[in-house]
């Protein structure tokens, strides 16, 4: 497939390999913050190839694992109210809330639809017009510019059985919150590249700056991957605090200027809750109050959520990259993708979940 | 942004969902789910040795010259008509295949319909022309029936259930068990044509790709290979859960290593391209007209030829080879050289959305 | 995070006031939005994330970075794995212009 096959030539991964070994002198670590990128990492095998002084964290990249369980909880309850449809991307359906998930509100009589574009879900809400439309708009900067368009449409075809239960979430705040931990060990950033297709990366200077921390645009493929820590390495190597882009056929600096247009005329920067992190503030967005007719949060009243957690899981520790998930004692034995404890085991590209899938008592 | 710091709360964690009350569409699929409820709720209260074997049909021996092999499937399917087939001929292939991996000829089925209020005649009979024609391929005979009716919105239009009995071949020994180290690895051919045939079908995630079900009936292929080589040791067809499942349930079965190499499994490039835009592994993708082989190495590229001869088995690969240790895992080898283990699926496979 | 696959943009029309498009993924076809790439031609390549384009590919960009990988490649090929002298020339190659 073009502009895929390409980036998972084999001779290229060994090269750039080879060259990251020749590079690097002493250890260092570097985060990804991208759960598409760590699920690459674990399904290639990338970190075998890499020389032992390279240690590959794994950041809070996956909006699935940090969407708050209060949110999840207010998911589940407007769900299981008759009269809705509700809609939401694949991996947000296992994943766990106080007491259940939105399988079990299937089960319990929910209509509870899987789709691949928030178009699908207007299309739902055309077709059904006796019916509550809910979208689960989760996601990074790379999933706004969908979402927010979902809104527009809505708007735009006056919808009025339409609404959404917006959960974004930004990456810049998510590594001012790691990077200004006193147990921060993050020396170098591999940025998310289809965040980056997005948002540019223009927001990264001011960051790389204030903590010293080369910042490197990366892409999804082995090549891609291998490259954005290559150029990292080197940067550290060389003690050089700059943003690099090793993703350019897709992200340029200022990003997508049409999308970032649409995600500012829908959304308005808030605080948010991060599963496993807690608060960041300014790091999510939500819906302008232009927009407000279409908040699914204000159309249910599901303001009574009390959510229960427990303590169990260090999937928080695993977020943040302050621990893997083999340290955990609950990995594999309690917590399996079977029987999760926490998001990033459900989510199939959460850290646990990729970790286990591809690595669980693996001794090769 | 503003400049206070963040206080970071400690890890946080819900209670574990065992889904231990209700069944979902999980216990379904095929992976873990699936047989964990077969484990807990089935297993004990019916308990012989022909059940805990664990294989695709049931082998009994109820006098001494006569071994049976025994299956039942139920077909629910839906959409009932897809690209390549339909759930007549699935009904009639799926039994017939599940008996013929034991090492048996299948020769008799029985087929069990239930029916929706308002189910079109004239789809009913479009099925059955095409159950017909499945069993004269297969060469087998529906020789009992059954129809219920049930209300309108209890059925998607159309269930069928069906049993399938054939006598093991003497001399013939498969089963999930026997692999054994040092034996190779085959699949008949492409992953996941079927599964993304239905998919495409049912509509919902809005793609095209002209990809065809490969349902089939694999008992006269599977007839051939059992000519051309004696150490046929285990015969599975990968159906829901996929390649990675069936696979994970032999080497468990065996309690053997099964290494495969991702550069020599076959994936029709559009089953692939699909895959990577839903974010799909091709490993755990349904398949109805395929089978994995494992056989002795002294006699594998025999059977290999055999297959490769039959019209179902054209693009058939050796993938890989059974080792000892770790016993009951299944390791891929990439295609950069890397290994990682292939685990069996966990509940329903879902799109994945970033 | 982001599921983005590329596919050739074989299409394009008008749907409900939005410009989509027929994405052709490698045998595979699916509509997507083209909103937030207005100057998509058919025949370019793009970024499909949950059925929308959230960039065109750039096939320059994409043979650069691929030509100056495969003289690492070629590089260590002709030297060998343990020749120190190649960073130096493989350094010049890789480093990509600072924005900042």
């Amino acid at each position: 497939m073009k502009h895929l096959s390409e980036y998972r030539d084999a001779h290229l991964v060994h090269a750039i390999a080879a060259e990251i070994r020749k590079t690097v002198t002493r250890p260092w670590v570097l985060m990804e913050i991208c759960g598409g990128q760590t699920h690459a990492i674990m399904r290639y095998g990338l970190d075998q190839l890499l020389p032992p002084e390279i240690e590959l964290v794994h950041g809070p990249g996956c909006p699935v694992c940090v969407t708050s369980l209060e949110l999840i909880d207010k998911s589940l309850a407007i769900a299981s109210q008759p009269g809705v449809i509700f809609t939401s991307y694949g991996d947000m359906l296992r994943v766990p809330g106080s007491h259940r998930d939105l399988f079990s509100v299937r089960a319990a009589g929910g209509d509870v639809r899987v789709v691949y574009s928030p178009l699908d879900a207007i299309q739902i809400a055309q077709k059904n017009p006796d019916k509550q439309v809910v979208f689960f708009a989760i996601g990074f900067e790379t999933t706004a510019p969908a979402n927010a368009m979902s809104v527009l449409q809505a708007h735009s075809l006056g919808l009025e059985n339409f609404s959404v239960l917006v959960s974004h979430v930004r990456v810049p705040p998510a590594m001012h919150a790691i990077l200004s931990s006193p147990q921060n060990r993050v020396q170098g950033f591999l940025a998310a590249g289809h965040v980056c297709a997005v948002m540019g990366y223009w927001e990264y200077p001011p960051i790389a700056k204030k903590y010293a921390v080369p910042v490197v645009v990366t892409g999804f493929e082995p090549v891609d991957i291998l490259q954005g820590i290559l150029m990292t390495v080197r940067l550290l190597e060389n003690g050089q605090v700059s943003v690099e882009n090793a993703y350019k056929r897709t992200v340029t600096f200022e990003g997508n200027q049409p999308a970032q247009g649409v995600i500012n005329q829908v959304f308005m920067e808030c605080d948010r809750k991060w599963r496993g992190i807690g608060m960041i503030p300014a790091s999510g967005w939500c819906l302008r109050p232009e927009y407000a007719a279409f908040d699914a949060e204000q159309r249910f009243q599901v303001n009574q959520i009390q959510p229960a957690e427990s303590p169990i899981c260090i999937a928080g520790q695993i977020l943040q990259g302050l621990k893997k998930p083999d340290q955990c004692p609950a990995f594999g034995g309690e917590c399996t993708p079977q029987n999760p404890l926490g998001a990033t085991m459900v989510s199939s590209e959460g850290a646990c979940a990729a970790y286990y899938r591809y690595r669980a008592g693996l001794q090769v | 942004m503003k400049e206070e710091s963040i206080t970071i709360q400690g890890p946080v964690c819900p209670v574990p969902l065992g889904h231990n009350e209700k069944i979902v569409m999980g216990h379904g699929s095929g992976g873990k789910m699936s047989q964990d409820l077969i484990a807990r709720m089935f297993l004990p209260p019916f308990d012989n040795e022909a059940l805990r074997a664990g294989d695709d049909a049931g082998v009994v021996q109820p006098n001494l010259c006569t071994q049976l092999a025994i299956s039942t499937d139920s077909h629910v399917v839906w959409p009932l008509f897809f690209a390549g087939g339909d759930i007549g001929r699935l009904a009639v292939c799926g039994t017939v295949n599940d008996v013929a991996m034991m090492g048996a000829i299948p020769r008799y089925l029985t087929a069990g319909f239930i029916l929706e209020e308002g189910l079109d005649l004239g789809v009913l009979e479009r099925v059955v022309t095409s159950m017909q024609k499945a069993t004269a391929e297969a060469n087998v005979q529906i020789i009992a029936g059954d129809t219920k009716v049930v209300q309108r919105g209890k059925a998607d239009g159309l269930y069928i259930n069906t049993s399938g009995v054939g006598v093991v071949t003497p001399g013939v020994e498969i089963g999930g068990a026997l692999a054994q180290p040092g034996d190779v690895v085959i699949l008949s051919g492409t992953l996941g044509d079927h599964g993304i045939a239905v998919l495409e079908a049912r509509g919902e995630l809005g793609f095209e790709s002209g990809i065809q079900s490969d349902v089939a009936p694999l008992n006269h292929m599977i007839a051939a290979m059992l000519e051309a080589s004696e150490h046929i040791h285990v015969l599975r067809d990968p159906t829901r859960g996929g390649l990675a499942t069936s696979l994970n349930e032999i080497a468990q079965q065996s309690q053997v290593n099964i290494l495969i190499h991702e550069a020599s499994i076959p994936v029709h490039p559009s089953v692939a391209a699909a895959c990577e835009m839903l974010g799909f592994d091709p490993l755990y993708v349904a398949n109805e007209g395929k089978l994995i082989a494992i056989v002795g190495k002294e006699s594998a590229e025999a059977a290999l030829e055999a297959m490769q001869k039959d019209e179902y088995g054209k693009e058939a690969a050796i993938i890989g080879e059974v080792k000892s240790a770790p016993a009951g895992r299944v390791l891929l080898k990439t295609t950069l050289g890397s290994t990682r283990i292939v685990d069996v699926l966990a509940g329903e496979m879902l799109p994945r959305i970033c | 995070m982001c599921l983005g696959v590329p596919g050739k943009i074989v299409e394009i029309y008008e749907n409900s006031g939005l410009q989509m498009g027929k994405i052709d993924f490698g045998g595979v076809t699916r509509e997507a939005c083209l909103a937030y790439v207005p100057e998509a031609k058919v025949g370019d390549y793009t970024l499909i994330h949950v059925g929308f384009a959230l960039n065109l590919i750039s096939e320059e960009e994409a043979q650069e970075t691929l030509d100056l990988l495969r003289q690492i490649s070629d590089l260590d090929q002709e030297l060998g794995q343990e020749n120190s002298t190649a960073p130096q020339a493989s350094a010049a190659v890789l480093d990509q212009k600072t924005d900042e």
